[in-house]
C-alpha cells in the first residue's frame, strides 16, 4: 500500500530538527510521500521505521535485467497505465521464436533487420528458443543462439533439458521461461542455481498469482510473467490484469514485466501475429515473440514502439542549424525543415538517399511536424527568413536557392518577399518523392 | 493473498450509434469499458471495420490488390466487389477526385456516382470527402440529401464547416456526422459541443480525433484516445462520448514504408506486404486506443483486422 504523508510523519522522530533540508518533519514526510524525497535524507529515522517505509515505498512494478552484456535488456520498472500521465520507462523487446531445425534460416533473417531509426538501434533483441523434445539438441541450439549475442529466452518446461542448456548458456543470462504450477521447485532452484530470471505461467491468472507467490516466498524477485497463449482474449486479458492489478490495484504479486508469444496465438499468419503484436506494443507487453521478423513486419511495429515510448512533455527535437548532406559544400543548394526529431530524419534519409548534395537547414519551429508548426503559427515565412538572416547562414553559404516542404507551399510569396536574393523552390509533399526531385534539380 | 480481480466497468458509456439499414446495418459504440476490455464488461457491438473506396481508383503496383478489383473499372464496380467482401461491415466511398486543387470532379457527378452505389450495394455507407473544406461541405449537403433514407456517415466536418454539415446532413436528412480534429482532447470536446449546441442530437455524432500512420506521431493519437476514453467513461463527459471512427488508410498507404518499391530498396522487400502490416499495425493500435471503427484500403487488411477483432471480443 502506497504510504500517506501522515503514516510516515508517525514514524519520524518528530524533533523538526531540519537536517533533512525540510523545515519540519510533517514537511518532510509529505515530500517522501509524493516521491519527491528520499526517505534515507533523515539521518534519525529508526531501522525500523525504515525497513517499514523501504517496503511500502518501493516501486510497485520491479525492474528486470534479461541477458547480459551489450546483450542486457530493461524490461518493467512502469509506473503508470497511461503515456499521457508520465512516459513509459522501458520500451518491450521483440523476439523471434528459434527452434534446432529452423534456427539457421530464421537468424538470416532476423540478422538482416538492423536499421537506425531517429537515433535508436532497431532489432530483434532476443531469440526465444522453442524446446521440441530432444535436450542435446536444445543445448546445441542454445549455444548456437548465444554466439549471437542477442538476448535468449529458453522457452521449455522440461527441467532436465533447461539444465543442460543453462550449462551451456547460464552465464548469457537467459530468461528460464517455463515454471509453472506443476513445476515450481524445480524451476526456481534452477533459476537460483544459474541466477537468471524465471519466466512463470499459469493456466488462470488465479493460478498465475498463487504461483508466483509461491517462488516469491522461495526469495526469487527476478521474474517475468507469462500472459496466456489459450486464445488472444486471454492474452490480452492477462496483459491488462497485471498491470492493472499492480499498478492501481497496488497488488505487488503482479508487480513483474510480461511476456506475451504471439507466434502461438496466430501459427502461420504473419498479418495476425503483426496486428496482436501491435496491441502488446501499445497495451503492456514487455517482451512480445513472433514466429519471424521481415521488414515488413519490423518498419510498422518498431515506429509505433518508438513513439508509445516517447516523453509526453517534450517533442524529440533535433538542433537547429544547417546540416550539410552528401558532401555539400557552401555551393550546395539549401533545403530547409522543421527542428521535430522524425520530420529531420525521414527528410534527411531522403536526401541522402537522393545523394545529391544539399545544405539542409533545420530552424527553431518548437519540435513540431511542418503543418503542426505551420498551424500553430511557429514555421512562417518569417521565422525562416529571421533564422536565415540571425544565423549568417546567407553569408556562410553561397548558394540563393532555398528548397521549401512542398506541404508549405503557400509560404512562396512571402518567402521570396523577405528573401529577395533567394529563389524559393517549392519541392514535393512527402519526403519520398524527394530522391526524384532532387536528381531532376541537380 | 489470493488474487482479486477487480473488474471496471462504468456507469458511463460510449453513445451508440447505427449506420446504415436493415440487416446490414452496423452499431458503433455503447461500451461502457476501455477499449477492447471484454472482461470488464461484455462489449455488446464489437468495433467495426470499413472498406475504402476512391474515386481516384486504386495503386497499379500492388498485385494482390489488382486481383481483388481484376475487372473493376468504375468506382461502382470497385464499390460493388469491396461490399462483397464479407469480413467489411461497412464501405468508405472517399472523394479524393473531388478536390479543386485535383480533378475538380463536380459535385453533381459525385453525388450520381455515390448515388448509384448506394443503389447497388446493401452495406452501410460512409462518405469520405477530399479534404477541401468548402467543397466537402458542399458535397456533404448534397450527398445527405440524395441518400435521404439510407442512414449514412459523412466524414467530417471541422471546425470550419460543422454548421452547415450539422444542419444539412443530420438536421434536415437525419444522416449521422462524423466531428474532425486534430489529435487534441480540448479540440476534440470543443468541436463536439459546438456542434451538439447547434441542436444536432449527439447521438447522431461520431468522432475522428485524429491519427497518423505507425510510426508518425502515433504517440498523440494513443494519448489523445486514451485521455478522451477516460473522460468519457471515469468522469461521464457527455461531450466525449461519441464512438471514434478512425480513418487508417490514408494514413497507412502515404509513409515510406507503403510507398517505395522493392527496388529502389532490395532489403525491404515487397511492397504491398509492407503496406499491408503497416496499415495493419495503425488499425490495430487505433483500436487498442480507443476507435470503434476502423476504416482500411486493403481487402487483406481488412480480414486480418477482422479477425483480430473477432478474437478480442
Ligand atoms: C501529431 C500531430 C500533432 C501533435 C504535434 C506533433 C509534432 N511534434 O509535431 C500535436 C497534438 C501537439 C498537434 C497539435 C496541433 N496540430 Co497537429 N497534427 C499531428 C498529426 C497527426 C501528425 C503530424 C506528424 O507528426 N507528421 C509526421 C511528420 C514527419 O510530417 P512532416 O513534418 O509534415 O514531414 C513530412 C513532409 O512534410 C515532408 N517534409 C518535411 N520537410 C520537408 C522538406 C522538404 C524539402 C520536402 C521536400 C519534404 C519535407 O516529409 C515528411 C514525410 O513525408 C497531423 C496529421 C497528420 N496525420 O499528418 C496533425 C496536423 C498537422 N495538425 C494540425 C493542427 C491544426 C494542429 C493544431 C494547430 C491544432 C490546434 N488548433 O491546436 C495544433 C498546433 C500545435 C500548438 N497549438 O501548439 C493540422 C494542420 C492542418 C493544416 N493543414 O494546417 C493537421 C494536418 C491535422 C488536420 N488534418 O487537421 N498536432
Ligand atoms: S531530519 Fe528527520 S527528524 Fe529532522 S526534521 Fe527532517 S524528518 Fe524531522
Amino acid at each position: 500500500m502506497a504510504l500517506k504523508g501522515l503514516d510516515i510523519f508517525k514514524l519520524t522522530p518528530k524533533t523538526n530538527c531540519k537536517e533533512c533540508g525540510s523545515p519540519t518533519c510533517m514537511a518532510f514526510s509529505m515530500k517522501v510521500a509524493q516521491g519527491a524525497i528520499s526517505i534515507d535524507k533523515c539521518p534519525h529515522m529508526s531501522q525500523e521505521a525504515l525497513d517499514k517505509l523501504s517496503e511500502a515505498t518501493a516501486p510497485l512494478m520491479k525492474t528486470i535485467t534479461v541477458g547480459a552484456g551489450e546483450a542486457a535488456h530493461q524490461l518493467g520498472g512502469e509506473t503508470v497505465l497511461y503515456r499521457h500521465e508520465k512516459k513509459f520507462v522501458n520500451r518491450n523487446l521483440f523476439a523471434v521464436t528459434v527452434t534446432p531445425e529452423t534456427f539457421d534460416e530464421k537468424w538470416e533473417q532476423v540478422k538482416g533487420i538492423d536499421y537506425d531509426r531517429i537515433g535508436e538501434r532497431m532489432y530483434v533483441e532476443a531469440l526465444a528458443l522453442e524446446y521440441t523434445g530432444d535436450a542435446d539438441a536444445y543445448a546445441a541450439l542454445a549455444e548456437k543462439a548465444k554466439a549471437t549475442g542477442r538476448a535468449l529466452i529458453l522457452d521449455c518446461d522440461d527441467a532436465a533439458a533447461a539444465r543442460k542448456a543453462l550449462e551451456v548458456v547460464g552465464d548469457a543470462k537467459p530468461l528460464l521461461n517455463g515454471a509453472s504450477a506443476a513445476n515450481a521447485d524445480e524451476f526456481a532452484a534452477l533459476a537460483q542455481e544459474f541466477k537468471c530470471v524465471l519466466g512463470v505461467s499459469g493456466a488462470t491468472l488465479d493460478e498465475l498469482h498463487d504461483t508466483v507467490e509461491a517462488i516469491e516466498g522461495k526469495g526469487l524477485k527476478d521474474l517475468v510473467l507469462n500472459c496466456s497463449t489459450a486464445s488472444a482474449k486471454d492474452a490480452f486479458e492477462y496483459a491488462v490484469q497485471i498491470r492493472r492489478s499492480d499498478l492501481k490495484g497496488q497488488d505487488r504479486t503482479f508487480g513483474y514485466p510480461s511476456i506475451v508469444n504471439v507466434a502461438k496465438l496466430a501459427p502461420g499468419d504473419a498479418h495476425l501475429q503483426e496486428a496482436y503484436a501491435s496491441l502488446f506494443t501499445v497495451k503492456y507487453g514487455s517482451i512480445v515473440v513472433m514466429e519471424e521478423m521481415s521488414y515488413a513486419d519490423a518498419l510498422p511495429l518498431y515506429g509505433l514502439r518508438q513513439n508509445v515510448f516517447t516523453d509526453p512533455q517534450k517533442p524529440m527535437t533535433v538542433e537547429p542549424g544547417i546540416y550539410p548532406l552528401n558532401g555539400a559544400d557552401e555551393n550546395a543548394p539549401i533545403a530547409t525543415t522543421v527542428d521535430f526529431a522524425l520530420t529531420y530524419f525521414v527528410v534527411s534519409g531522403e536526401l541522402e538517399r537522393a545523394g545529391v548534395p544539399v545544405n539542409l537547414v533545420i530552424s527553431d519551429a518548437g519540435g513540431y511536424s511542418v503543418l503542426t508548426s505551420w498551424a500553430a503559427g511557429k514555421l512562417s515565412a518569417s521565422s525562416i527568413a529571421k533564422f536565415i538572416s540571425e544565423n549568417g547562414i546567407a553569408d556562410k553559404i553561397k548558394s540563393r536557392k532555398l528548397i521549401i516542404p512542398g506541404k508549405v507551399a503557400v509560404l512562396k510569396g512571402e518567402l521570396e518577399q523577405k528573401l529577395p536574393d533567394f529563389e524559393i523552390i517549392v519541392a514535393p509533399n512527402e519526403a519520398t518523392d524527394l530522391v526524384k526531385f532532387m536528381k531532376q534539380f541537380a | 493473498m489470493a488474487y482479486k480481480k477487480s473488474p471496471q466497468a462504468f456507469k458511463a458509456s460510449i453513445n451508440a450509434v447505427t449506420i446504415g439499414t436493415g440487416d446490414s446495418a452496423v452499431t458503433l459504440g455503447g461500451e461502457n469499458v476501455m477499449p477492447l476490455y471484454t472482461f470488464d464488461a461484455p462489449i455488446e457491438h464489437r468495433p467495426a471495420v470499413g472498406i475504402a473506396v476512391s474515386d481516384t481508383g486504386i495503386r497499379t503496383d500492388l498485385p494482390k490488390l489488382d486481383e481483388f478489383y481484376e475487372g473493376a473499372t468504375t468506382l461502382l464496380d470497385r464499390a460493388q466487389k469491396a461490399a462483397q467482401l464479407k469480413e467489411a461491415d461497412f464501405l468508405s466511398i472517399v472523394l479524393d477526385a473531388a478536390d479543386p486543387n485535383g480533378d475538380n470532379r463536380s459535385v453533381e457527378d459525385c453525388v450520381a456516382e455515390v448515388k448509384a452505389i448506394a443503389d447497388a450495394v446493401d452495406k452501410p455507407l460512409v462518405i469520405e470527402g477530399c479534404k477541401n473544406v468548402e467543397k466537402d461541405t458542399e458535397l456533404f449537403s448534397k450527398v445527405a440529401e440524395a441518400l435521404q433514407g439510407k442512414n449514412v456517415l459523412l466524414l467530417s466536418a471541422r471546425e470550419e464547416n460543422y454548421k452547415t454539415v450539422g444542419a444539412s446532413t443530420v438536421m434536415a436528412y437525419q444522416q449521422k456526422m462524423g466531428a474532425e480534429s486534430a489529435d487534441d482532447i480540448n479540440l476534440a470536446k470543443q468541436l463536439n459541443v459546438l456542434i451538439t449546441q447547434l441542436g444536432v442530437d449527439p447521438g447522431s455524432v461520431v468522432m475522428n480525433v485524429g491519427t497518423a500512420a505507425a510510426g508518425y506521431g502515433f504517440e498523440y493519437v494513443v494519448s489523445t484516445m486514451d485521455r478522451v476514453k477516460s473522460a468519457a467513461l471515469e468522469q461521464n463527459d457527455g461531450m466525449l462520448q461519441m464512438p471514434i471512427v478512425t480513418p487508417v488508410a490514408s494514413e497507412a498507404w502515404t509513409v515510406k514504408e507503403s510507398l517505395v518499391s522493392g527496388d529502389d530498396i532490395p532489403e525491404w522487400g515487397d511492397v504491398e506486404e509492407r503496406g499491408i502490416q503497416m496499415e495493419v499495425t495503425t488499425a490495430a493500435a487505433c483500436l487498442a486506443s480507443g476507435s470503434n471503427a476502423v476504416i482500411l484500403m486493403h481487402p487483406e487488411s481488412v480480414k486480418t483486422i477482422s479477425a483480430f477483432v473477432a478474437d478480442l471480443m
